[in-house]
């Protein structure tokens, strides 16, 4: 059997499968962004700026917690689980933000997206979370864009009007300059 | 004095490992970057296998399996894909070998997750692990650096909501 040379293809034969390969390289390029382009999106980072959108829900101890009645305050809002390890790395921390500033107009609030209650409420004793918690689920995830990755934080100014808004681990000293900053300013 | 400091740090060390042996430690044991390199796919990637498989009848279509949090599967997953339960959890590892019992094990799986950034999930190792180890030869994991929002959906890359 002959071995197999490049050489013995015809030059105009190996010519054209040349480009029908550059052809077929150009086709798969065109169309991912065309199949990508089709999907629905989600435009999380527009939030920043409008009014965050309300909600009413209750919390852990059977309180109800209603994003208008913050209205005058200035309102962390933090989407966490219990498996999300940043999550609880912040936990703490919001907690002594809670008791430090509470008295200064600050207020936590934390909406778990965890898929049961259980292991929220031991994690709610275990951190002795001085804030109320509620149970999220696809419905406030979606109110707020999408939640799609935690944790997501919320600053929310005294208006009710959305000024940041943080995907992954917060930079903490710099989520508290910017705390300090909106409470002075109410 | 030194003796009492001897056990001391004995009963520490003991207490560590039997810490790190118990079952709330099950993510930490199998973290994600204990997957091959060679058993992962980037989004793009997948998005091409998909599409080609949607486009070509005779290649493979791989079955998708979402091993993360069912509220995020409800907000946005990879069209066609399920939900198989939180490889991080008892129960969600239960789920996933009860789904996995249907299958053939030369069957092309491709799970995934996006919960956190891929070297805090804690879902996707377990999953992997016990995958591997009911036999499937043919098992990729779907590497998403960040989060599901930030390397699929804010890519433009097919998603649907829904369980």
């Amino acid at each position: 059997m002959q071995p197999f040379r490049a050489s013995s293809i015809p030059r105009r034969s190996r010519q054209s499968r040349r480009w029908i390969g550059y052809g077929l390289v150009l086709l798969s390029a065109m169309a991912v962004p065309l199949y990508a382009a089709t999907a629905p999106t989600h435009a999380r980072t527009d939030f920043v700026g409008r009014a965050a959108p309300s909600f009413d829900r209750v919390d852990l101890e059977g309180k109800r917690v209603e994003l208008s009645a913050y209205r005058g305050k200035v309102v962390l809002l933090n989407f966490w689980a219990t498996w999300c390890g940043p999550c609880l790395t912040e936990t703490p921390v919001f907690v002594s933000w809670q008791k430090q500033y509470g008295g200064q107009g600050l207020q936590v609030i934390g909406i778990s997206m965890d898929d049961d209650a259980p292991p929220v409420r031991r994690m709610y004793r275990k951190y002795r979370m001085n804030y109320p918690v509620a149970m999220g689920d696809a419905k406030l995830g979606e109110l707020y864009g999408g939640v799609l990755g935690l944790p997501v934080t919320y600053l929310i100014d005294s208006h009710g009007k959305i000024v940041r808004r943080y995907e992954g681990a917060v930079d903490l000293k710099e989520l508290e300059k910017e705390v300090q900053g909106l409470l002075g300013k109410r | 004095m030194k003796s009492s400091f001897t056990r001391f740090a004995a009963a520490l060390v003991v207490l560590i490992l039997l810490c790190a042996a118990c079952p709330g430690a099950n993510a930490q044991a199998s973290p994600a970057s204990r997957i091959p390199a060679a058993d992962l796919l980037q989004p793009l990637e997948l998005v091409k296998i998909l599409q080609s498989s949607n486009s070509d009848s005779k290649k493979e279509k791989p079955l998708l399996l979402q091993v993360g949090s069912l509220v995020m599967f409800e907000q946005a997953h990879i069209p066609g894909s399920e939900y198989a339960g939180a490889g991080g959890k008892e129960a969600g590892l239960r789920s996933l070998k009860e789904r996995a019992s249907k299958l053939d094990r030369a069957q092309f799986v491709v799970l995934y997750c996006g919960c956190c950034p891929w070297g805090k999930c804690p879902n996707i190792g377990p999953a992997y692990q016990q995958m591997r180890s009911l036999g499937f030869t043919n098992l990729k994991v779907l590497y998403i650096a960040d989060n599901f929002g930030a390397d699929w959906v804010d890519k433009g890359y097919p998603v649907t909501k829904g369980q």
